[in-house]
């Protein structure tokens, strides 16, 4: 393993930010740590960076604990939030920082900028001055500036974050093409679970400074290890089952579940493409309160006549009811996860 | 249980390492201040209430209800109430222009309006000598006299202080949000109730900790009094250099200077509480965005007053002290000065130029070392309230005023373990004690501003703590450094409080020159005193431009 961290644990004012996380990055995987603010997702960062002490627990980097190793030895790389460019210095003098740093002589490291500038699609830009970059070069820059001693490990903090929608979809599949192409080993983290799912080989779900779950994006978009998982994702159906011999008792009544489903009391959930609209008088019945047009589907809310937490469907353009609209649901056991 | 201690000593060891770098930064600063000024305010304490090795607290009632010495207190009390509320009158309109209008020539103004500041007192109070005095310009013209009443230290207080004003204010208010008064608009207030209601109760700290310092460097008063005061006014800094120089009487003398510690101690405080309320969640913005072309006759006028009151009050009285200078045929009072021979000196006043340099250069080393380290350890995140309670400490040179620090050096290290009195070094220390608060307070918010993050950067690219301190921390700070240099060196050049205490009288500064040759008769020395001062003002006035020039960002208090 390149990266290990075993029972890895922070106190900032006495609460544990990071809880006895256990985590092991391989060489070339790309890791994304997926989470909401406050989850401890920067923590682990700067605690595998040398820049927070850990209060118990260990860090190790290709097998060997870096306790007491200081930042500027741990040889990782990291590409902070708001990228941090140095402000005095222009795009040539940020990206030959580190290799100034590691003793790199001056013809060298023109060629090595000069190499790294092309590879992050900002060719010729050495002498341009930082101030007068937009959001996504200072990225780009700052990537290369992260790149340039040749990390074992890259670590990126939302590297995205603060970038427009369709600027940021379309480096994250360049970041995605690149560390492929360099078999650069990454631990990013980042709240955008498409980012996440885009960027990573693995992804590792964090709540309140512990992982929650761990897997390839298929396996955590598929299967959410529990209702926190499933709520972050953005799924909002989730109600309180009672699971027995192939169906769950819920607030919306009898409902299938997947072969092999856990038994018992449990949260279940139910992915809106798994709720079909049918006819009044079939199924539950329900009201349309809303609906909102989502590009390639529209999302109806509904809220079921007897009672019951309201929930959403996925609807083909077409076929959405107006609100008010009174209308019968159905479910596809397929969409339908029953969680830890 | 042993993984709870573990974990315990190991925070405790985090701890431990930013305690000992702190430490390691505070411990010359500290030193410093220990030697130099705790030290002799103790001096001062000890000959003031303590005879024949008894303390006699009594004493302080004692002097304080003399006569003349309760007509001393009053006086300096209220001229300082008084020049306080004179200066914030005429300067809060010049804030506003500053912060809120865009003209021509505003660089320039802004610059013409910041000199007095770092003019030294001894000029300022030549330069009002010379327009309303005997001799002066009024009298020339319409036989009007000022410099017999209190109104010519209150002028000479206005011109010093108007800066303050116009900077402390005037700085915030120019990032002051101008949206948030359309806010208030769009909510139905009319301008002036929008103003009222948005603009003044942010600016209102401002407005405080400006008026705390004014009536601090007023009520410290001492070359403006003592060269425009005559026998009549004295404040409590001229009576206590009086005791001491000519009546002799310390412990009188230390009583007073305890007065005004305590005076000057509560008035800090004050302020260190108003700058606190100040740094507490204001909107700002960038002031390029907020300034506006002049509309309507109102802010025309507006404008026309500002510029006239800068004209008559700032520029006139430095004109005519020029003029008065040149007004000797063939540039007699300054051929004048490079000749030995007038009696008030060993040597050619002239020389006191060289000397006043090359203290101001040693102040400047040493005000640099002090500030710039106080500053770094003060700087840091893990800053305690240990730390933080020496920042006060750290402000109280600047108002104990420089008497204080004269008088403390005169009776503390003048015998050993440390007698420095034949030492050359006496003079730069005091000075340097000085100066180093204006260091202190010009770094502190450039080095706070420095963003942690980038440090860490540098560290995560392969940066040792030393390297990362210079190649991200020196480079954003180099230009802050130059000018609490500058300040440093200005402060220095034109020390008189301190300085005359300690001067030898073989070696003396630009300023105590000067006011030798005022206190003696006769148009030569006058006119020597005038050459003596427009040399010191265009060397001050220099340091500031080249100031102005490197400050286009407007960082620090002053």
């Amino acid at each position: 393993m390149l990266l290990s961290l075993e029972a890895a644990t922070v106190r900032l004012g006495g609460r544990p930010v990071l809880d006895a996380v256990g985590l092991d990055v391989a060489e070339h995987e790309v890791v994304c740590v997926l989470g909401p603010s406050g989850s401890g997702k920067s923590t682990l960062l700067r605690a595998v960076a040398g820049l927070q002490p850990l209060d118990s627990g260990r860090v190790l980097l290709g097998g060997r604990d870096q306790a007491g190793v200081p930042a500027h030895k741990r040889g990782v790389g990291l590409m902070f939030q708001d990228h941090q460019l140095f402000p005095q210095r222009d795009v040539g003098g940020n990206v030959a920082f580190g290799l100034r740093m590691h003793g790199v002589g001056k013809g060298q490291r023109d060629t090595e900028v000069g190499e790294l500038l092309e590879l992050v699609g900002l060719p010729g830009a050495a002498r341009r001055a930082v101030a007068g970059l937009s959001g996504g070069e200072q990225q780009r820059v700052a990537l290369a500036r992260a790149l340039a001693p040749r990390p074992r490990l890259l670590m990126l903090d939302e590297p995205l974050g603060q970038l427009d929608r369709s600027l940021r979809d379309r480096l994250v599949v360049e970041l995605r093409e690149l560390f492929r192409r360099l078999g650069t080993t990454v631990l990013a983290v980042t709240h955008d679970q498409g980012e996440a799912f885009a960027l990573a080989d693995r992804v590792v779900v964090m709540r309140d400074g512990r992982i929650a779950q761990s897997g390839s994006p298929l396996e955590v978009w598929q299967r959410p290890a529990d209702e926190f998982v499933a709520r972050f994702l953005g799924f909002e159906n989730v109600v309180p089952a009672t699971v027995s011999d192939g169906a769950a008792d819920t607030p919306w009544g009898k409902l299938p579940v997947p072969d092999g489903s856990p038994q018992g009391d449990r949260p279940l959930l139910v992915r809106p493409a798994g709720v079909r609209l049918v006819a009044a008088d079939e199924g539950l019945p329900c009201a349309v309160t809303a609906r909102t047009f989502k590009g390639t589907h529209v999302a109806v809310r509904l809220l079921p006549r007897d009672g019951g937490p309201p929930l959403e469907a996925a609807c083909a353009l077409r076929a959405a009811p107006e609100p008010g609209a009174e209308v019968g649901l159905a479910f596809d056991a397929a969409e339908i996860v029953v969680l830890g | 249980m042993d993984v709870a201690r573990t974990e315990v000593a190991a925070a405790r060891k985090g701890t431990a390492r930013g305690s000992a770098a702190r430490l390691g930064l505070m411990a010359l600063p500290v030193a410093f201040f220990a030697v130099f000024f705790a030290w002799p305010v103790a001096a001062i304490v000890a000959r003031g209430l303590k005879a024949d090795g008894v303390w006699q607290f009594g004493r302080m009632a004692d002097v304080v209800t003399q006569p003349d010495i309760r007509h001393v207190l009053w006086f300096t009390t209220w001229q300082a109430l008084a020049s306080t509320a004179l200066t914030l009158l005429l300067a809060l309109p010049a804030a506003h222009v500053f912060a809120r209008l865009d003209f021509p020539g505003k660089q320039l103004l802004r610059a013409v309006v910041t000199v007095p500041f770092v003019l030294p007192t001894v000029v300022v109070g030549t330069a009002f000598l010379a327009l309303v005095g005997r001799g002066g310009l009024l009298d020339d013209l319409w036989g009007v006299r000022l410099d017999t009443t209190v109104w010519a230290i209150l002028l000479a207080h206005v011109f010093f202080n108007y800066a303050v004003v116009v900077r402390t204010v005037g700085g915030l208010w120019a990032q002051l949000d101008p949206r948030q008064e359309q806010a208030a608009r769009m909510l139905g207030a009319s301008p002036l109730t929008a103003w009222r209601k948005v603009t003044l109760p942010a600016l209102a700290p401002a407005v405080a900790a400006a008026a705390l310092m004014v009536f601090l460097f007023t009520f410290t008063s001492f070359g403006v009094v003592q060269i425009l005061g005559g026998p009549t006014f004295s404040t409590l800094e001229v009576e206590i250099y009086r005791q001491t120089s000519e009546v002799f009487d310390l412990s009188t003398a230390a009583v007073l200077t305890l007065l005004q510690f305590v005076a000057v101690g509560a008035i800090l405080a004050v302020h260190a509480w108003t700058v606190r309320r100040r740094e507490s969640a204001l909107r700002l913005v960038d002031p390029k965005v907020t300034a506006r072309r002049p509309r309507g006759a109102g802010q025309w006028a507006l404008l026309a007053g500002v510029l006239l009151t800068v004209v008559l009050l700032l520029v006139l009285p430095l004109a005519v002290l020029v003029q008065r200078s040149l007004d000797a045929p063939g540039l007699g009072y300054y051929r004048a000065l490079t000749d030995a021979d007038g009696g008030t000196f060993l040597v050619a006043p002239l020389h006191a130029v060289w000397t006043s340099l090359e203290y101001a250069v040693a102040a400047t080393a040493i005000a640099l070392l002090i500030g710039g380290l106080a500053a770094a350890a003060l700087a840091r995140r893990d800053a305690g309230r240990l730390v933080r309670g020496f920042d006060a400490l750290l402000m109280l040179p600047l108002g104990v005023s420089a008497v204080t620090v004269g008088f403390g050096f005169l009776i503390a290290l003048d015998r050993p373990p440390l007698d420095l009195r034949q030492s050359w070094i006496l003079v730069p220390l005091a000075q340097a004690l000085v100066g180093a608060p204006f260091v202190v307070r010009t770094m502190l918010p450039v080095l706070r501003a420095v963003d942690g993050r980038l440090r860490e950067a540098a560290a995560v690219l392969g940066a040792s703590p030393w390297r990362v301190w210079r190649e991200v921390d020196l480079p954003l700070v180099r230009r802050a450094l130059l000018v609490a240099a500058g300040f440093a060196f200005a402060v220095s050049l034109g020390e008189f409080g301190a300085t005359v205490f300690i001067a030898r009288p073989d070696n003396p500064t630009l300023p105590v020159a000067v006011a030798r040759l005022l206190s003696r008769p006769g148009e030569l020395n006058y006119g020597q005193a005038m050459a003596l001062s427009t040399i010191l003002m265009v060397v001050c006035a220099a340091a500031l431009l080249v100031l102005e020039r490197l400050r286009t960002d407007r960082t620090g208090e002053f």
